[in-house]
């Protein structure tokens, strides 16, 4: 990047600074004796050319839409679309939900993402013991196909994108979704959005598991195999280090593990489907946290595409460009969120938002201010989606395409972030790969490791957090938060009633019988589950066939 | 009659709640902090908690629930202790939990309720100072 001359002229410079520096310590010493982002990466005074020598325009930064992507996937990123605003909704019934969902859409938001309950991410019914108490309570209750048709009710299908955010149950949702879809007169390929259907994440950090990892990754392998034949522009995976960072992870855990994850997914799908890497590494995307910490969020988005490219070109061998490049959603950290002075969570959410847009993300959610109280209340939601807005129009961030490019400090975190990534993914492939690693509780305990640390860190005010362990102020008025119904979960359980009395039952268990005899084969699901729900059969009963085949995981209980 | 000098714990998630961050950063605090912890680990029903507890003869149920299901579980954890003769065992709570919903919660018997931004330096002071090893 430099030449001799000029690195010669920063050395000498450098050499008076320092001088300047020690004089200036006489008079006072600096505020800290260690600078540290939130992740712990300690931070140096000053980043000059020195820090950056290496670097290579061509083969580390380069344009954006072209490998590495280190500045961004599409050539004129946000010059051409802005990103998509995409709002993580859903609360109480299907019809609250479509609800908020058109709200939300009237003001604005340009694609839809859904909030399920823990009974629906979980695989249970609302009628089930297990389901005590949580229906509708940080999401939206599905039990059946008749719930989410109520959910998409006038929901433009062909032109909205949605992404569902679920897990083991994800190809039920999706199957639930594909069939309204055909029931609207929308074929398969004029729908867009996305299941999240990353399970290997859900062992490390989110926990709603289900089946253990490796039945649960064939039937990871089974939807992305069956959207690239079926479903040409869902994305069938979203490969998520969100989960992992609000787990307490850093920032080069949650990139490592997540790089890690994906490997472990595009070579399941290689090995079991003897599928050709380009026909469907295209659509794998990816969801990241965009955390307190402005620098090391906006290097970890830059490392992480540079990264993704060369585990595809290098260790995969694609040959499409478009297999080539890593696409992204960002949600502002949720944990990052204080309970205390819940206003200032406005400001924390929009320089998360503005670390994202300034790191590339495709789309993104931001947090609302009430998050550590409650399900986001119309006015909270309706705050944080302007905050993108804002930064989308009003402060000239996306008028140039990667700004921070050529920053010593941001190149050289990039950078740092980076080899500090490689070497956790090289230690996993050690292990064996992610799924033995999990085994072993490696990517869990090395989070757990690293979440303990920071609350000490908060602790003892080493990390600051206003309003917490600064600022602290007494007696403050709770803003007002929206309260879901324990009445709900009757209602649900009325309507879940009524579907099982008019449908065809004897079909219902004829379907499930299938896909019972084709769950101990290495059949493609799929097909099947789309019949079961085509014939209302319930989230539960089809999760329920594959306890029974597959077995259930149970969490190891590390701490 | 045995006599204990150190606090039993059991740190535990009901529900299908799996946010456990919290649950695991507190279980290891009070671990470090010199007191014996059992973990129940994630997606305990109520009736698997308090069994837990009566099996490992605990002196303190630590539940943490961030899904908002905690009106109805915390409650019937007690419930449940109350039926097997168990209330001497205190029972605290955490998470995602509303102001207005705490007095309710104490009124059936929950003993403190720790909202997010508490230190663990104020959770430890708490149990050192309110829980004593039961005879």
């Amino acid at each position: 990047m430099f030449t001799e001359e000029t690195l010669g002229h920063v050395r000498k410079g450098r050499k008076e600074w320092d001088k300047e520096v020690q004089e200036t310590f006489r008079q006072k010493p600096e505020r800290k004796e260690r600078f540290s982002t939130v992740s712990d990466l300690e931070i140096k005074r000053i980043y000059t050319p020195e820090d950056i020598k290496g670097l290579d325009f061509a083969r580390d930064i380069g344009y954006p839409g072209m490998f590495p992507f280190t500045r961004g996937c599409q050539p004129t990123m946000y010059r051409g679309r802005e990103w998509t605003m995409r709002m993580f909704s859903g609360l109480g019934s299907a019809e609250d939900t479509n609800k908020r969902w058109h709200l939300l859409l009237r003001e604005g938001e340009t694609g839809l993402s859904t909030a399920f309950d823990f009974p629906t991410l979980m695989g249970y019914d609302t009628d089930s013991p297990r389901a005590l108490g949580e229906c509708g309570k940080c999401g939206v209750a599905i039990d059946t196909l008749r719930d989410l048709q109520i959910l998409t009710d006038r929901i433009p299908l062909d032109s909205v994108t949605t992404s569902m955010t679920i897990n083991p149950p994800a190809s039920i949702l999706w199957a639930m979704y594909l069939v309204v879809a055909e029931k609207c007169g929308v074929s398969w390929d004029k729908i867009g959005g996305t299941i999240q259907n990353d399970m290997l994440k859900e062992f490390i950090a989110q926990k709603t598991f289900m089946l253990p990892p490796e039945p649960s990754v064939k039937l990871i392998s089974d939807t992305i195999e069956f959207g690239t034949k079926y479903v040409p522009t869902w994305n069938t995976v979203s490969i998520s280090g969100y989960h992992i960072r609000e787990a307490g992870s850093t920032a080069v855990q949650e990139l490592a593990f997540t790089l890690a994850d994906g490997i472990a997914y595009v070579q399941d799908v290689i090995e079991r489907k003897k599928l050709d890497v380009d026909s469907f590494a295209p659509r794998l995307s990816f969801f990241f946290n965009s955390h307190l910490d402005f620098f090391e969020e906006i290097a970890k988005f830059r490392a992480a595409r540079r990264m993704w490219a060369k585990i595809m070109k290098d260790k995969f061998k694609a040959k499409d460009p478009r297999s080539w490049w890593m696409r992204f959603h960002t949600q502002t950290a949720g944990c990052s969120l204080t309970a205390q002075q819940p206003y200032n969570n406005v400001v924390r959410t929009a320089t998360e938002a503005l670390a994202a847009v300034l790191g590339g993300t495709q789309s993104l959610h931001t947090n609302s201010l009430d998050e550590t109280l409650a399900l986001p209340s119309e006015s909270a939601a309706m705050i944080a989606l302007r905050t993108q807005q804002i930064i989308c129009d009003e402060i000239g961030v996306t008028d140039t395409i990667d700004p921070l490019a050529g920053s010593y400090f941001v190149e050289s975190l990039t950078n740092q972030i980076e080899e500090e990534a490689w070497e956790y993914i090289n230690k996993i492939d050690d292990l064996g790969g992610m799924i033995v690693a999990i085994d072993k509780g490696f990517p869990q305990m090395e989070i757990a490791k690293a979440a303990y640390h920071y609350q000490r860190q908060i602790d003892k005010g080493e990390k600051v957090l206003v309003g917490v362990n600064k600022y602290v102020v007494e007696e403050e008025a709770p803003p007002e938060i929206l309260k879901i119904s324990d009445e709900l979960g009757k209602e649900q359980i009325g309507r879940l009633n009524e579907v099982k009395r008019t449908r065809d039952n004897r079909s219902v268990i004829r379907k499930l019988n299938d896909l019972r005899a084709a769950s101990k084969t290495d059949k493609n699901l799929m097909p099947y589950v789309i019949e079961v729900v085509r014939e209302y059969g319930t989230e539960q009963e089809i999760c329920d066939v594959w306890r029974e085949v597959f077995g259930e995981y149970r969490d190891p209980g590390f701490y | 009659m045995n006599f204990r000098e150190k606090l039993r714990i059991l740190v535990a998630k009901p529900g299908l709640d799996g946010h456990d961050r919290g649950a695991r950063i507190i279980a290891r605090a009070y671990s470090d902090a010199g007191f014996e912890v059992v973990y129940t680990g994630l997606h305990q029903t109520p009736e698997q908690i308090v069994a837990a507890a009566l099996q490992e003869d605990v002196d303190l149920i630590g539940l943490s629930c961030l899904s908002g299901a905690h009106m109805t579980l915390f409650k019937r954890v007690i419930e449940l202790l109350k039926k097997d003769g168990a209330e001497e065992i205190t029972v605290v709570g955490g998470g995602i939990i509303p102001e207005e919903d705490i007095p309710k919660l104490k009124e059936a018997g929950v003993k403190e309720i720790f909202l997010p931004g508490t230190s663990l330096d104020t959770i430890l002071n708490w149990t050192r100072s309110n829980v004593k090893p039961r005879a």
